[in-house]
């Protein structure tokens, strides 16, 4: 057997019972555990379409189909407002990073629950869970965002010198799928009702988002309460820096300082509820 | 003396019907994913109380103590995986914690893709996965499955692949629950093999099992748990002594306390001679008459029963699920189960275990008697005494294919 080369010195660890204190985040160990984070990541990635027959493909085809209804229902017959582009192209730009957004907070919400025997057998820092399952995602936005090139191409929708902006804006979108997934993944460990709830939420988040119709049709003050949804703020600007219209006001401040409380509420909350995670889940 | 391992006042209170449950532990079926629902919410049970406890470097140190004892809280709690409710555990060191093989093994990834991610969540690095994968590969010896995805494998080879993986990660203090239960004998073997390596090797090894066998061949020293405390720490042997002293019945029939075991009530065990009396002693060419009776407080899904028998040694002689047989029990009711083995044990002194579980956890786990086989009274082999187990009834035939004159001749 090879005995591989040992740190000189062991540290010490404590399992202390939890004081009132609020507990730290513990940044460095969370990043001794990034492998963790990583081979997470890899499993929910390569499980994903395994088995199926279309593949990757399933990454284009479902906004796809979205948008051609969405196109058809609310472009046609509705004849809903698009910032002056071609509906299908401002719909479906909407609708790949929806796609992303509700398949990661899904996928965020229930981490901890699926991965019940990782929290009950071994030992980790929880929050890797969540910080894990909202990144696969990206790689099917990624390609999406090849087909929104596409899409911009046949209809000759130009990009501006905003795309230099489109990942401050993916990252943007990083932050809510954690801040609203680290709520909801706590709360799912002791209340299972958060499945039930999920397909409900984002049906409803979906509609308060402007994801198929332009947000420029809530007006006046009105928008500051709009923005209070954070998903407003990042659709708008993820939007603007890739297929243009007008750039996000003031008011997607409102949403930046929401994703701000929700995700330091939401630290908090986690941090104190990962001490029971093992005993209730 | 270094020490790798000290807890002061360590103690864990579960509240039942919470979901965690002192003595819940999940059945060894790997894809269960069961979650026990509670009748009995609100109850309180300290699954640990006022542990004090110092194991040094390079000990290694068995744990054993009754159902719901505390065994596995005092592992989750050294791993870090419980938070104590008052007290504090330290530990000094890289810790490996095998509570279940194969943890987070997903069916649709291939055998190569589930060992990186075993090993890292068992703590390796993915570096040091890759440097070992072949030695892990070849323990396994599933060398042609690597690109087959898990859901493909055998049972046996699923659990190989787990084994070879955990047999792998080199930590400063290794924690070991109950994984030994499953798999076949020669894995179990190499796994205890592996096991005193590393404490050869100077590491920490802290380890639960039923086995007392096993803890006693392996273990210099033993803690005895018993409702949540240390009721004896110290030589393994002694300690085994002392516990097995108190559970153990010679009298043939043993009532065993199930007070806080969910489900399960009144529960006894008996050997029994020809006459339906309990005995303690069963002449060789006699068979053995077991009883179990037990009232079930309500309807379990696949509930089952095993008795089990173990040599002297405490080597395992047989086990026998009352599901092998098809036949189920559906509670809740009293029952009384009898198991009828033929003559088979060779003279010697015997223990007798009981298993009970559900679909997801193991109720009771525990044994409970202690009989003699004796010899016939016109025993032949009894003047020759040898080392076996066995001796069911068996039969020589000698035949003489030629006489010796006529291979002389040849």
């Amino acid at each position: 057997m090879t005995v591989q080369p040992r740190a000189a010195a062991k540290e010490w660890v404590e399992n202390r019972a939890p004081s009132g204190r609020l507990p730290g985040l513990g940044l460095r160990e969370l990043w001794s555990f990034r492998e963790l984070a990583l081979v997470l990541a890899l499993r929910d990635l390569r499980v994903r379409y395994k088995q199926t027959l279309l593949g990757v493909a399933w990454v284009v085809v479902q906004p796809l189909a979205a948008a051609l209804i969405f196109t058809i229902v609310f472009g046609r017959l509705a004849g809903l407002p698009s910032e002056g582009l071609p509906y299908a192209v401002f719909v479906y730009s909407g609708l790949v990073l929806w796609a992303y957004f509700s398949g990661a907070l899904d996928s965020v919400a229930h981490g901890l629950v699926q991965n019940r025997d990782l929290v009950t057998k071994t030992y980790f820092p929880a929050l890797v869970v969540p910080l894990a399952l909202a990144l696969p995602g990206l790689a099917d936005l990624l390609v999406s965002l090849v087909v929104v090139a596409i899409f911009m191409a046949a209809y000759g929708v130009v990009p501006s010198a905003a795309l230099v902006l489109l990942p401050f804006w993916i990252f943007a979108c990083v932050l809510v799928v954690v801040a609203a997934g680290l709520w909801l993944s706590a709360l799912n460990v002791q209340y299972r009702d958060v499945r039930y709830t999920m397909t409900f939420l984002l049906q409803v988040w979906l509609f308060a988002s402007p994801v198929v119709y332009a947000s420029s049709l809530v007006e006046g003050a009105w928008r500051y309460v709009y923005a209070l949804n954070p998903m407003v703020g990042v659709l708008d600007g993820f939007r603007w820096s890739l297929v243009g219209g007008p750039a996000p006001g003031p008011e997607a401040l409102v949403s930046f300082a929401v994703v701000a409380v929700l995700l330091a509420g939401g630290l908090v909350y986690f941090l104190r509820a990962e001490r029971r995670f093992a005993d209730l889940i | 003396m270094t020490l790798a391992i000290q807890a002061e006042g360590l103690s864990k209170r579960y509240r039942l019907g919470e979901g965690g449950y002192a003595t819940l532990r999940e059945r060894l079926d790997l894809r269960s994913r069961g979650r026990a629902a509670d009748a009995s919410r609100g109850r309180e049970v300290w699954a640990l109380k006022d542990v004090d406890l110092e194991i040094a470097e390079g000990d290694v140190v068995g744990i054993v103590g009754r159902n719901g004892a505390g065994k596995t809280t005092l592992l989750k709690a050294v791993a870090r995986i419980v938070r104590p409710t008052t007290g504090v555990v330290r530990i000094r060191g890289r810790v490996g914690a095998l509570l279940e093989v194969g943890t987070g093994f997903h069916p649709e990834l291939t055998g190569r893709e589930n060992v990186f991610l075993n090993g890292v969540i068992l703590g390796m690095t993915r570096r040091e996965i890759a440097r070992r994968f072949s030695d892990i590969v070849e323990f396994a010896g599933v060398e042609r499955f690597l690109d087959t995805p898990l859901k493909r494998f055998s049972s046996g080879m699923y659990l190989r692949l787990a084994f070879a993986v955990a047999a792998h990660i080199d930590p400063d203090v290794l924690i070991v629950d109950e994984v030994l239960a499953v798999g076949d004998a020669e894995f179990q073997q190499r796994c205890l093999g592996r096991m005193s390596e590393l404490g050869q090797e100077g590491r920490t090894v802290l380890f639960v099992s039923h086995d007392t066998g096993a803890v006693g061949r392996l273990c210099r020293r033993a803690v005895w748990l018993d409702e949540g405390r240390v009721r004896d720490v110290g030589a393994a042997h002694d300690v085994i002594e002392a516990y097995l002293g108190t559970v153990v019945s010679r009298g043939g029939r043993s009532v065993i306390s199930v007070s806080d075991t969910k489900h399960v009530s009144g529960l006894s065990v008996a050997l029994l001679d020809e006459h339906g009396r309990p005995t303690d002693t069963v002449r060789r060419d006699e068979p053995l008459r077991f009883e179990a009776r037990f009232t079930l407080t309500e309807a379990l899904p696949r509930f089952d029963l095993a008795l089990y028998l173990l040599s002297e040694s405490r080597v395992q002689v047989l086990s026998e699920n009352v599901s092998d047989q098809q036949i189920h029990i559906d509670g809740p009711g009293a029952f009384t189960v009898r198991l009828t083995i033929p003559e088979l044990l060779s003279p010697g002194e015997y223990f007798a275990g009981i298993w009970l579980a559900t679909d997801w956890e193991s109720l009771v786990w525990q044994e409970v008697l202690q009989f003699t086989v004796s010899p016939r009274p016109d025993d032949p082999t009894e003047a020759t005494r040898r080392n076996r187990v066995v001796q069911p009834r068996v039969t020589w035939e000698v035949e003489r294919r030629s006489a010796t004159s006529e291979l002389h001749s040849r």
